[in-house]
């Protein structure tokens, strides 16, 4: 059943301007809640069909790769798709909440069609086997991104939206810039061949260049250190809903491309011997984990809170992917998947405080854990997750970073992933002080719990405590992954 | 100062060459659209041609008039029109076993058939839908007026 | 100089001025006009690696009608920017959007003004 592969992608793709015309909310909320339950079965059926019998491949409208577009799904990418198709299958249910501005003005289709749409072109991003259509579809899902971001109930979502268009184009036209140098030096776009023909003229200016652009444009769309401005911005301005999906899947579809590049497409050798980009990530990634967690204390904004603690998490992947070695990019790729949950929930937790205090500053969190006890557990739950407590999803790729840099024989390295997670418990502790053991305002009134973000943020957090005890399918298949990167056999 | 609109009516003849240039433009725009599987051309720049052609009508004439010719709803349900029938033809393809947008499949008997006909229709989609965006993106941007005013529900943001 | 050599130097020119822009300027309208001129750059960058010396337009002409064998320019990065051409009209479109929305909001494009209103009310 190749046909499937099409789907993945062509489902929200086609769905998304049929939920344009629908017009009505309710029609358009159940539409768009088939066509993502529809396109996370189809990922599903896609990954166990990769895991029993091997990458698939499909040459779209019958022309064969290299000369067609070709769409391959292998065991990194299925797993990526997996996790994309099912965040958005979680978090759509929440809907798009009563405060944003879409709700505002009646026009709740316009957030059904930009989700919609964003989620197929994370999908193309991920299953092509093309590199100009990865620029397409990062595109789309960037466009799409954009009108999300500006849907926030604040004004100033506007400009947050504003800088990351600006800041999110010049990453999209970097990473055109490094394609079209690539193809100009093999004369091919299909990134198998790309990977065959590469490694001949390593040794040009161009190859190196490309290499750069490309390198940058995905570092700005994954918010690596430096480049992370617009990440604060976005994701404290947008509904949360959007920062729940966007959080736990734009980032991770940016590192994947990353993965793809270094690994299969340039190849490990020349990255890391050649260039030593281990040189650059490694310390920035250090930095990153570092200075989020630092900035994140500091913050008195709920979702900002988060939103710093993101670009933390972003450090730990990338410093999992500048080892280089089996044991990082394992720890790599599994936080890719356990930072989705993890993150995904708790933004999806603030949803719920949202709808409820029409707040998420930190004062106004006190005595919480009475008002609301459910969402108030749920976020201490994800937020051990964060830490990286035994038996909750973020103590398992912690377990393989640390792993990774004792194989390096690093014990510096090991050391600082512990420190960084100590810093975590610092800005949740602030939040856990507030929320239980500070009595609520004496006029507070009574609240209850949030109606429709509960249960996904619910699932999403139990989620997280699952894949904490049963590790071995969430990290057998990014184990899988990452020796198939680094090599070795299938 | 007065309306453009208004002052538009006294330019005789930027209304006069326009009227008699606009039929022109379309025509060409529809060449280059049918053309375009035997030689240079396609959905795209058809659909950018047309667009122009009915943009000048609706700077010349005022935004109301252009309305008349093309209503706003006509636009949204043509952008989701074309890139409906671009899909359609590759769902089709997929139905009739074949590869998504295998154009070979859509005449049993003639393969070269076959892909002139998936290239018309899906080059007709990629136009519909380029028309009505680039129409859309006009009548939104020249319908919000100068001053701030309150949003309605018909400024889309798109 | 020879032709090879200085249509990449228009290239990385325009790359430069249209990056200054997005960078230095303040006003949002400026900032759009800075991003669309990068990524015009890019289009020319791909555009002249298409072209092959002598080659001509990509059209299929019949093998009796030229005594030569015919060489043709690459069409490949011309299709490929015709979809930058797209993304770039739909960024652009989307900001400009967001930019009259600001603008409705709060009276100004500037990005120091609008700096200054939220940190009065903030």
């Amino acid at each position: 059943m190749t046909q499937l592969v099409p789907l993945q992608v062509v489902i929200p793709l086609l769905a998304a301007p049929i939920c344009l015309l629908l017009r009505d909310r309710r029609y358009a909320y159940v539409f768009s809640l088939a066509v993502v339950w529809a396109t996370f079965a189809v990922s599903v059926a896609l990954l166990g069909q990769v895991l029993g019998s091997g990458p698939l491949s499909y040459a779209m409208g019958g022309w064969a790769p290299p000369f067609g577009i070709e769409y391959r799904v292998d065991t990194l990418n299925a797993f990526v798709l997996l996790i994309v198709a099912g965040i958005a299958a979680v978090v759509l249910p929440a809907g798009v909440g009563p405060g944003s501005r879409a709700a505002q003005d009646g026009r709740e289709y316009i957030f059904y069609t930009a989700f919609l749409l964003c989620l197929a072109g994370l999908l193309g991003v991920t299953i092509t086997g093309d590199a100009f259509n990865v620029f397409v579809f990062l595109e789309i899902s960037s466009l799409a991104s954009y009108v999300l971001v500006s849907l926030g109930d604040d004004r100033r979502a506007f400009v947050a939206a504003f800088s990351y268009l600006i800041v999110g184009t010049i990453g999209g036209t970097f990473i055109l810039i490094g394609i079209g140098l690539a193809y100009q030096m093999t004369g091919t776009l299909n990134m198998e061949d790309l990977a065959a023909r590469l490694p001949l003229v390593t040794d040009q200016r161009t190859t190196r260049v490309a290499f750069a652009f490309l390198t940058i444009g995905i570092a700005i769309k994954l918010a690596v250190f430096p480049l992370h401005q617009w990440l604060p911005n976005a994701y404290s301005q947008a509904p949360a809903v959007v920062s729940a999906f966007l959080s736990a899947t734009g980032t991770k579809v940016a590192y994947y491309l990353l993965v793809r590049f270094v690994f299969t497409i340039f190849g490990a050798g020349f990255v890391f011997g050649a260039l030593h980009l281990d040189a650059i990530l490694m310390p920035l990634s250090i930095a990153a984990m570092f200075l989020g967690s630092i900035a994140a204390i500091y913050q008195t904004d709920l979702k900002r809170l988060l939103a710093y603690s993101s670009i933390a998490q972003v450090g730990y992947m990338t410093l999992g992917l500048s080892m280089a070695s089996i044991d990082g990019l394992t720890g790599g790729i599994v936080h890719l998947f356990n930072h989705a949950l993890m993150k995904g929930g708790l933004f999806l937790v603030v949803a719920c405080v949202a709808e409820r205090l029409h707040s998420t500053r930190l004062v106004d969190l006190r005595g919480l854990g009475r008002r609301m006890p459910i969402t108030t557990a749920a976020f201490v739950i994800g937020g051990l997750g964060l830490i990286g407590v035994p038996g909750t999803a973020g103590f398992v790729s912690k377990w393989y970073l640390v792993l990774g840099a004792l194989e390096r024989d690093s014990i510096l390295l090991a050391f600082l992933i512990l420190l960084s997670s100590l810093l975590a418990v610092v800005y949740l502790w602030r939040i856990v002080e507030l929320a239980y053991f500070q009595a609520p305002d004496a006029d507070a009134a009574p609240i209850r719990e949030a109606s429709s973000s509960l249960i996904p943020a619910c699932v999403l957090i139990a989620a997280t405590l699952y894949f904490g005890i049963f590790t071995e399918w969430s990290a057998g298949v990014a184990r899988s992954a990452a020796i198939w990167l680094m090599g070795g056999p299938v | 100062m007065r309306p453009l609109a208004m002052r538009m009516r006294e330019k005789v003849v930027l209304r006069v060459v326009s009227r008699s240039f606009i039929p022109f433009v379309l025509l060409f725009g529809f060449y280059v659209q049918f053309h375009g599987d035997f030689g240079p051309g396609g959905g795209f720049q058809a659909g950018v041609i047309v667009a122009a052609g009915l943009i000048l009508y609706a700077m010349i004439f005022g935004l109301d008039a252009a309305r008349l010719v093309v209503p706003q709803r006509w636009t949204e349900i043509g952008a989701v029109v074309g890139v409906l029938l671009y899909g359609g033809v590759g769902a089709l393809s997929l139905l009739l076993g074949g590869n998504f947008l295998d154009y070979n499949l859509l005449d049993s008997h003639d393969p070269m058939h076959g892909q002139h006909l998936g290239i018309l229709l899906v080059e007709l989609g990629v136009g519909i839908t380029v028309t009505s965006v680039m129409i859309m993106i006009y009548y939104v941007f020249a319908g919000r007026g100068v001053g701030a005013r309150p949003p309605t529900a018909a400024d889309a943001e798109r | 100089m020879e032709l090879g050599v200085w249509n990449y130097w228009v290239v990385i020119i325009l790359m430069m001025i249209g990056l200054y822009t997005v960078i230095a300027r303040e006003n949002m309208i400026k900032k759009i006009m800075g991003l669309n001129l990068f990524q015009v750059s890019v289009i020319m960058l791909y555009i002249t690696m298409g072209k092959v010396d002598g080659g001509t337009a990509p059209i299929v002409v019949e093998a009796s009608h030229t005594a030569s064998p015919v060489i043709y320019s690459n069409p490949v990065p011309h299709v490929l920017m015709l979809t930058a051409i797209v993304v770039g009209v739909a960024v652009t479109a989307v900001g400009l959007a967001l930019v009259v929305r600001i603008r409705e909001t709060y009276g100004t494009i500037e990005e120091a003004e609008i700096a200054e209103i939220e940190g009065d009310a903030a």
